[in-house]
């Protein structure tokens, strides 16, 4: 590989000048979200402090978020219901270093928690617990952020452990 | 209707580093096309069309860089597209090419797979907050290490499986003079003593970050005729793609990863992969995906993957060496990745792997995945010519 300043100083005119190898362009993008009923509904619970879920009318798994449509069966998915504020968790890690842009202390604990009835995890952060007693199967239940309490899972400050015994591997197996 | 056999006769890459400032992304993609043109011994002229992929464009943010690599890649007044499959893109592109030839729509084509990480910061592209869940994700560390630990948890492994892949690939990187990480004093415990960036998973069981480029020129049966060199032949290449979230998804081992396998064993009429295949280049940017994909890809029983690891099964020296080149452990532009994974599985069936070679391997499984473990594409190659 042959460096820039290599390069230039084979191109008639160009010897001994500076190479330009980098220039900042800065670009920024904004999205603005559609969330369609199916999550208007579940957003708009939130403040309630309410997580509404879906149910397919074909394989009745329940989904949290819902997204209006069953991604399996690719049917409409007109029930809902509500869940309770507790539930499992799946699987997790601890994250130790932070990515740009993401506004969480690290390091903090990134965690699926299965809704008690649901059969996909939520993305959630463990707190109120050292996180080395962190563990698979372990019962959790939501903490509400009483000062972020909007449209937003942001509502939902982290999950911190029961204190129930760890759930039957068999409840959540199949359902990371 | 009746498929051409496919061959591969030109590859090229460039040397993977963190940062090539000496060039432009059209430098860079050119180098590696120039230098599959050799390999074959064709010129700008022999090739009919132009298949280029790349990971999101927000990993450098440049919208649709294909557009002005036109020039660069000789495509001017013929057929150019791009492909987009996240992760695995460099497996697709790959296969769109092949698709193009064995369908006999085109007689020669540059296929191109790049990634110029050093132009913007692909953890950020990969953690921009979503509405719908609460914004976590740290890069693909943070979205894989929980697929980890539930691998770990569901097959009891030791912990020092990770470690053993990350040495063995990093080791065998030292034999390939393309590879980005070249870690002379890099010891096991070493790896065990790195930090925790995603607990389970630890800085030296973790991909870099490169800049980089791959090529590959296919042809059919006349081209492979007047090729110079032995040519790789495609004995079967499938894709898969399945929901990111959805109820039952096994994250570890993924429903639509082991049908692409299925799909290209059949197709090359393997029945026992782990005996039959010689080599395999599996996209492992994390270390423990290794034994995750060893069962995935069926090599392995499920929640055996790691005892293969652990009997030192896929090192160089096994009976199914993986990643004999150093694998995505030991470079990582993401866009070329899989087209280097399915490179490195012809150089080896060509018998052109250098240092690196698998002595008399004679048939090599390229494999890629992307996304949230939701897009495969695989292609199996030997260096005889498929039966029809």
């Amino acid at each position: 590989m042959t460096t820039a300043a290599e390069l230039l100083a084979g191109i008639p005119g160009l010897a001994g000048v500076e190479p330009v190898t980098r220039v900042t362009i800065p670009a920024r993008l904004e999205y603005t979200y559609s969330p369609g009923s199916a999550q208007t509904r579940f957003l708009t619970a939130l403040p309630q402090k309410r997580l509404l879920a879906e149910r397919c009318p074909q394989c009745t798994r329940v989904y949290v978020p819902p997204r209006g449509a069953c991604p399996t069966c690719g049917i409409a998915t007109p029930e809902q219901l509500e869940l309770p504020h507790t539930g499992t968790v799946t699987t997790f890690c601890i994250v130790n270093i932070a990515a740009k842009g993401l506004d969480v202390e690290v390091p903090y604990c990134y965690a699926y928690v299965l809704l008690d009835g649901a059969h996909v995890g939520l993305h959630a952060r463990i707190g109120d617990t050292p996180y080395a007693d962190v563990r698979i199967g372990q019962r959790v239940e939501a903490v509400w952020d009483e000062r972020r309490l909007g449209p937003s899972l942001a509502s939902i400050s982290h999950f911190r452990p029961t204190g129930e015994p760890d759930a039957d591997p068999e409840s959540y197996r199949r359902w990371m | 209707m009746s498929k051409q056999p496919v061959a591969v006769v030109g590859v090229g890459q460039t040397k993977h580093v963190a940062a090539r400032q000496d060039v432009s992304i059209a430098g860079l993609v050119r180098e590696a096309a120039v230098r599959a043109l050799a390999d074959a011994e064709l010129g700008w002229a022999d090739i009919d069309a132009v298949v280029v992929g790349k990971a999101p464009d927000f990993f450098e943010g440049v919208m649709m860089p294909e557009l002005y690599l036109a020039e660069a890649l000789g495509a001017v007044g013929k057929p150019m597209l791009r492909v987009h499959t996240a992760g695995s893109v460099g497996g697709s592109t790959a296969l769109v090419a092949a698709n193009l030839v064995a369908a006999g729509v085109h007689g020669t084509v540059l296929t191109v797979a790049f990634e110029k990480q050093s132009e913007s910061n692909a953890m950020w592209g990969l953690s921009l907050p979503v509405p719908f869940q609460q914004p976590l994700t740290a890069g693909a560390g943070g979205f894989f290490a929980p697929h980890v630990r539930a691998y770990m948890r569901r097959t009891g492994a030791p912990d020092a499986v990770g470690s053993m892949v990350a040495f063995k690939d990093r080791r065998n990187a030292l034999k390939n003079p393309y590879a980005h990480l070249h870690e002379h004093d890099l010891t096991l415990e070493r790896v065990q003593s790195s930090p925790m960036l995603w607990d389970p998973i630890r800085y030296s069981e973790t991909c870099p970050s490169s800049d980089g480029a791959c090529a590959l020129v296919l042809t059919g049966e006349r081209g492979a005729a007047r090729t110079p060199r032995p040519p790789a032949w495609v004995h079967g290449g499938a894709m898969r793609s399945e929901p990111t979230i959805f109820a039952g998804k096994d994250y570890v081992s993924p429903q639509a990863g082991r049908d692409c396998a299925a799909d290209v064993y059949r197709q090359a009429g393997v029945t026992d992969p782990r005996r039959q295949l010689d080599a395999v280049e599996m996209y492992v940017p994390f270390s423990w995906y290794e034994p995750m994909w060893l069962e995935n890809l069926g090599f392995a029983d499920q929640g055996e993957g790691w005892k293969l690891v652990e009997a030192g099964v896929t090192e160089m020296d096994g009976d199914l060496p993986v990643n004999p080149s150093g694998g995505v452990l030991s470079s990582n532009p993401i866009g070329a990745s899989g087209m280097i994974r399915f490179a490195e599985a012809a150089l080896q069936v060509r018998g052109l792997a250098g240092e690196h070679q698998i002595d008399g391997a004679r048939r090599a499984l390229g494999h890629a995945y992307g996304g949230g473990a939701q897009f495969f594409s695989m292609w199996l190659v030997g260096s005889d010519r498929p039966d029809r």
